[in-house]
């Protein structure tokens, strides 16, 4: 009795095909021919599945494969799927029928059993994602709370003269954060300057009153503009350097070694980055309040305001307390943009996608800390009337 | 070996990464002056063993005793000053890519040290010769080989005279020359400053040459499963699997 149950694959476009028979009531017969390349895609086992799980209980599996033109991995998966059911079910597979090269590989992959890692596990219901993501919230911010403490201390450590760092660390830093800045702060804020001018000159111009553009421009760039642009700049340009230094670092088990030889990553790596980017935060912001009025100025000329009223409205509109201000608002910004940037190095992890994640992160978080540290100072400043 | 004291004692140590046990029930003690072996498949733990040792990782249970002493329960001021009693040589030598050899080699100095920059500088170029890395002082990390690399990260590990040196996986990328000649300089400096050597490794050569203890970790049964001079566990293996293991899977 030979019940023939032709399942070949339906979709003609394949050009494997699997057909199954039954040469004996308890015997299965998986007849493999066609081109079983990795290009054409993974076959499905499903049908086997089928034919195992359903009608006369199969007790031996057979293989004829010499209709195969050509094979490659794509086979594999396939077979090794049968093979593992065939386990399941306590059925014996006779791999006679099967390829040399096939049996050998085959024979490879089992070797070895899966070893229960406790790592991975089934991905979670929707419910269960939700309650972790809950809980997943306070974790970043406890690390950052315990990160701003350890900064504290090391920071009175500084002030004691007992931090060590290498002084030639600093120095380069200091470079690297300011003086190689010049030519971005430069660019971004006198531009930044050259728009606010525009936007006030629009609406100045309705009452004849553009000469008002320059108190405008210096008020906004010295209190407000100047600094956080800087801070901006600053955020993607050192705090990602930062983060991109410190994760590479502790990739390439550099920390570690710092760990082992007595040297606090805080106080070794930590602290020269954040000196040198609180050091020459308010100098650029300074630099760059310059560059915005002279922006404005370069707009003003446009509307016929000479160079000469235009700087003598301005330094009527401008005290020192207006650079004051600006200057305490880019100090407080240069500490968050160097922690964002220093938390997110050194709590990366050991890949080259972590520390691609941490460079990304410390961006982030340096600019939310700019314009909430902005917002906050801004109100600060409005309560106490300066 | 001037005595036989117990250096280090691991003492019922589990090891995990969160909820994932790699070890458990360690138990083992090193001898002064001893080069000890931590050998086993790869994945068993050996690497993580060592951070354990050196303070890396906190131990999920056990603990490990230096002269008697207990690190993980030290105070922060104690556990440092034993710390800087190790030097470690890193599976991937992790030397400071933005020092040259010669910086990553004097940070230690001149850190611990009251040596003037002149000694130092002497200092240094002797310990990167004792590599082979003379005329090497002014250069970058990049700048050289991994093999090289790994021998200047030896240099560094030396350079405070460490009562104990541990090595990950010394030999590995270094050609058989150089990593004999490696073995002859663990075994130099344990004869001449009486250090004692932790070293993990599958090097069966080095195992053999330099190898006066050893355990065998297992990464199916999660423990070890034999310890002892590593001729005496080939001449009367305690597993098949160690036997195997110790004659490069030649049955
Ligand atoms: N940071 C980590 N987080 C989670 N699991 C880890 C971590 N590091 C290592 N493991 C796991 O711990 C086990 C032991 O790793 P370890 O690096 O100690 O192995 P090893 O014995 O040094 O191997 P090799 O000889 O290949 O270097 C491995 O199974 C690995 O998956
Ligand atoms: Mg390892």
């Amino acid at each position: 009795m030979e019940h023939n149950i032709n399942l070949e694959s339906e979709i003609s476009t394949h050009p494997y095909e699997v057909r199954l028979s039954r040469p004996t009531e308890d015997t299965l017969l998986v007849q493999l021919s066609g081109n079983w390349t990795l290009g054409k895609g993974l076959p499905s086992s499903g049908e086997v599945e089928q034919a195992l799980e359903t009608g006369q209980r199969v007790q031996r599996v057979i293989f004829d494969t010499q209709g195969v033109t050509d094979w490659d991995t794509s086979l594999l998966p396939f077979l090794k799927k049968i093979m593992e059911l065939c386990d399941h079910h306590a059925i014996q597979v006779e791999e006679d029928g099967l390829p040399q090269g096939v049996r050998r590989l085959l024979q490879l992959a089992m070797a070895v059993p899966a070893k229960d890692t406790g790592g991975v596990s089934k991905p979670a219901g929707f419910l269960a994602r939700i309650g972790n993501a809950t809980i997943g919230i306070a974790e970043p911010g406890a690390e950052m709370l315990s990160f701003i403490g350890d900064t504290f201390l090391v920071f009175l450590k500084l002030l004691r003269g007992r931090a060590r760092f290498r002084r030639s660390d600093l120095t380069l830093l200091i470079y690297e954060c300011g003086a190689q800045a010049l030519p971005i702060v430069t660019l971004i804020s006198f531009l930044i300057g050259v728009i606010l001018a525009f936007v006030g000159a629009v609406q100045l111009k309705q009452f004849g009153a553009e000469i008002y553009v320059a108190n405008l421009v210096g008020i906004a760039m010295t209190r407000e503009m100047g600094p956080m642009m800087t801070a901006i700049v600053l955020a993607g340009r050192s705090g990602a350097a930062f983060a991109a230094q410190l994760g590479t670092m502790t990739v390439n088990e550099e920390v570690d070694a710092f760990k082992t030889m007595g040297f606090e990553p805080m106080e070794f790596l930590v602290l020269p980055r954040l000196l040198a980017l609180t050091l020459m935060m308010p100098p650029l912001a300074l630099y760059a309040d310059f560059l915005g009025i002279l922006g404005g100025a370069v707009v003003a000329k446009g509307l016929d305001v000479s160079f000469m009223q235009y700087f003598e409205q301005t330094r009527q509109a401008l005290s020192p307390k207006h650079f004051a201000l600006g200057l305490i608002k880019s100090a407080i910004y240069g500490v968050l943009v160097a922690i964002a940037g220093c938390l997110r190095g050194i709590k990366s992890g050991r890949s080259a996608s972590a520390v691609g994640s941490a460079v990304t992160s410390a961006v982030v978080t340096g600019i939310v800390f700019i314009i909430v540290a902005s917002a906050i100072t801004t109100v600060i400043y409005e309560v106490i009337g300066v | 070996m001037a005595n036989t004291s117990t250096h280090i004692n691991v003492h019922n140590l589990d090891m995990a990464y969160g909820s994932f046990v790699v070890q458990r029930d360690l138990n083992f003690e090193i001898k002064r002056g001893e080069v000890f072996i931590i050998m086993g498949d790869s994945g068993c733990g050996k690497s993580t063993l060592l951070r354990h040792m050196i303070g890396l990782n906190t131990p999920a249970r056990g603990e490990i005793l230096y002269d008697g002493e207990n690190f993980w329960e030290a105070l922060p001021r104690a556990r440092e000053a034993m710390m800087r009693r190790f030097g470690v040589l890193y599976q991937s030598g992790a030397l400071w890519s933005s020092m040259t050899l010669a910086e990553n080699v004097a940070l230690p100095i001149e850190a611990y040290t009251d040596l003037s920059p002149d000694e130092i500088r002497e200092v240094v170029s002797l310990k990167l010769a004792l590599v082979g890395l003379a005329g090497f002082e002014e250069f970058y990390p990049s700048e050289i080989s991994g093999g090289m690399q790994k021998r200047a990260g030896l240099a560094r590990a030396m350079a405070l005279d460490p009562e104990i040196l541990f090595f990950d996986e010394p030999s590995a990328g270094l050609d058989p020359i150089s990593s004999r000649r490696l073995d002859d300089l663990i075994l130099e400096l344990r004869d001449s400053l009486g250090s004692t050597v932790v070293v993990v490794t599958h090097e069966l050569a080095s195992i053999f040459a330099i190898g006066d203890n050893s355990i065998f970790l297992d990464a199916e049964v999660r423990t070890m499963v034999a310890s002892g001079n590593p001729k005496q566990l080939l001449a009367d293996p305690p597993t098949p699997k160690i036997r195997e293991f110790l004659s490069r899977g030649e049955l």
